[in-house]
């Protein structure tokens, strides 16, 4: 007692006295582990998730990644109502391209039902996805980007997204949650100055592409940022359910696009890209080369655009014309019948995945042979994308937890259902 | 393009080939090949979709079940979709598991994809994996009771708030505080003061 007031100092300020008795040496070094907790609402995490990361030093040695806090039921709720009335629920899965959701539900209720769609809502499809695709990458490179010091390019970014949303809402008639599909076709036809518009927008979008090429591409900070962080090997992304940028990051040659082509995707020329090495750089200059390729694809598509009808003439799938509606006994009830009890699948159960702009979006729908589904599943990629979040920070530092988390373009409404 | 009839029928030969009398069942439904499996021998059959070079199942695509009820002998249908990178095909796999004894065991030693789909099968049906490293919910907080995609959940279901996680708090806490090192002692305010505390 006596010696340890002889060494207290007092400072005389605050009344602080620090004990500085003499401890074995390394004692006062910071050597055990921190706990830092990032999320679920942190400016860096556009989207709600929690990082409850154990730091040694600026090194990350353990991770907890917890999803969940946007779960609404999609599930659930898609039990409760018919089948077209699920496509604004689909709208929020991932509401940055939502017309891909809606495409992907109708192409799974349709396999169930056993019909296609003309040619011309199959383009129709294709145009808007591929739009779709281009404004979700512009945004995930935007955010990741401005998360990185890179503002300008996220302004020239939110701008070109601009463009592609307006020509979504020339056609929807809505930017975000446009509910467009109809499980048998579309909801409507293209405007009539589509073509033209589409082409004046792609100009604008090119020349804001190659701005933000020059930008980021060889940028120092950038690539200092991005290389060489959070590798995955291509078995490694295969290991962990990887589908789409990604995977091809990793260097592993799948699109659903290209394996299990849909909506006519074998139609069009394009190619896929991939990268090398598997790190946040590859994922990063796949999503901006896919940009490209996805121009592309629509420039084919409103060349080749067939005349004809925007969604099947079987009255028990889509909503008879007007005219028969009220001129005949048939069409009234087949009308009273679509409107009362929805599209009635045959019982069985289906599988159908189409290429989100993230990854495999899959869903498995059971049909009892009511109106209702009676299971809907959405493999939604983002989820899937969380489970390789650990995986890809342990060893990191905790600067590099945001560019891959950029990376993995994790859409709440999406991963959370 | 590769006729898919052509495919399924090929796929499903070397299925029956590798796999033998662990397939239960075999059938064709919308162009996909489905089949069903008894529940002791899944891992098995997982295992040798996986390694077999001629089936190369490397990507576990989807995991997810469906609550069947009394409809159907078995309450739970758990379904695995499997794809093959190499070969481009895709297989569903059904194992219908009883009320009594929702369990099956878990795919994650093959897959590590399968962590988060089987957390979240067990989150929403309570169906459990056994030798799964990390078993919890995922998408709903520990405190939930009940597994809401189960038909007996209540699509109305309320559940109370639950208090703050005081235990988690304190514990990220304690590990960044040093207590030994500083320590924080009122200054002596007066005389009077002083001598008090030199006399204790």
């Amino acid at each position: 007692m006596t010696d340890k007031k002889l060494l207290e100092v007092d400072f005389g300020v605050g009344g602080i006295t620090t004990d500085m008795r003499p401890r074995p040496l390394g004692d006062d070094l910071h050597s055990d582990t921190m706990v830092v907790n990032l999320g679920p609402a942190h400016p860096a995490t556009h989207g709600t998730v929690r990082i409850v990361a154990e730091m040694s030093g600026e090194k990350i040695v353990d991770a907890d990644v917890e999803v969940g806090y946007l779960h609404r039921g999609f599930e659930k709720m898609s039990e409760t109502v018919d089948y077209n009335q699920v496509m604004p629920y689909t709208d929020r899965l991932n509401y940055v391209s939502p017309a891909i959701n809606n495409f992907g539900w109708c192409l799974t209720i349709e396999k169930l039902l056993g019909i296609e769609v003309p040619k011309r809502a199959q383009y129709i499809r294709v145009l808007l996805s591929e739009i779709s695709r281009v404004a979700d990458h512009l945004t995930c490179l935007g955010a990741s980007a401005m998360e990185l010091g890179a503002f300008t390019v996220m302004l020239y970014m939110m701008e070109a997204r601009e463009d592609l949303w307006d020509l979504i809402e020339d056609v929807t008639g809505a930017r975000l949650t446009v509910s467009y599909g109809r499980v048998g076709g579309v909801k409507d036809d293209l405007t009539a100055d589509f073509g033209p518009k589409m082409a004046e927008a792609f100009k604008k979008v090119r020349t804001h592409l190659v701005n933000c090429d020059r930008l980021l591409t060889r940028n120092r900070i950038f690539i200092d940022r991005m290389c060489d962080i959070a590798v995955l090997t291509a078995e490694e992304a295969m290991s962990y359910s990887l589908t789409g940028p990604m995977l091809r990051g990793s260097g592993v040659n799948y699109d659903v696009r290209k394996a299990f082509p849909y909506s006519s995707y074998e139609d069009f020329d394009f190619e896929v890209p991939l990268g090398s090495k598997g790190d946040n750089y590859d994922r990063f200059l796949v999503r901006f080369a896919e940009m490209e390729q996805s121009l592309r694809i629509c420039e084919q598509a409103i060349a080749r655009i067939p005349d004809g009808a925007i969604a099947v003439s079987d009255p028990h799938v889509v909503l008879a014309p007007k005219d028969e509606v009220y001129n005949s006994i048939d069409g009234m009830i087949n009308h009273f019948e679509l409107v009362m009890y929805g599209v009635k699948p045959p019982k069985g159960s289906v599988y159908h995945a189409v290429e989100g702009a993230n990854g495999e979006l899959g869903f498995y729908v059971v049909s009892d042979g009511t109106g209702k589904p009676y299971r809907a599943h959405v493999r939604s990629p983002s989820f899937i994308h969380m489970g390789s979040m650990k995986k890809m920070l342990l060893g990191a530092n905790i600067s590099d937890l945001v560019p891959t988390f950029g990376m993995i373009n994790m859409i709440g409404g999406e991963c959370d259902r | 393009m590769v006729d898919t009839k052509e495919k399924v029928s090929e796929l499903q030969s070397i299925l029956t080939q590798e796999c033998g009398a662990a397939i239960k069942e075999s059938t064709v439904e919308l162009g996909d090949l489905v089949v069903r499996v008894a529940p002791e021998q899944i891992f098995e059959v997982l295992k040798k979709c996986k390694e077999s070079k001629s089936l190369g199942f490397n990507l576990l695509a989807d995991i997810t079940a469906v609550d069947w009820l009394d409809s159907q002998p078995e309450r739970f249908e758990v379904v695995y979709q499997l794809l093959s990178l190499s070969k481009l095909w895709r297989l569903t796999v059904k194992v219908s598991l009883s009320e009594g004894k929702p369990e099956l065991a878990s795919a994650a030693p093959l897959w590590n994809g399968a962590n988060f789909l089987e957390r979240e099968v067990f989150d929403m049906f309570g169906i459990t994996f056994l030798g799964h490293p990390d078993l919890r919910r995922i998408l709903l907080y520990p405190e939930f009771v009940g597994h809401p995609l189960r038909k007996d959940y209540p699509v109305q279901g309320k559940q109370p708030r639950i208090p703050l996680r005081a235990p988690e708090v304190e514990n990220t806490a304690r590990r960044m505080l040093r207590p030994d090192l500083v320590t924080i002692r009122p200054k002596p305010r007066s005389s009077n003061d002083k001598e008090q505390s030199a006399a204790k």
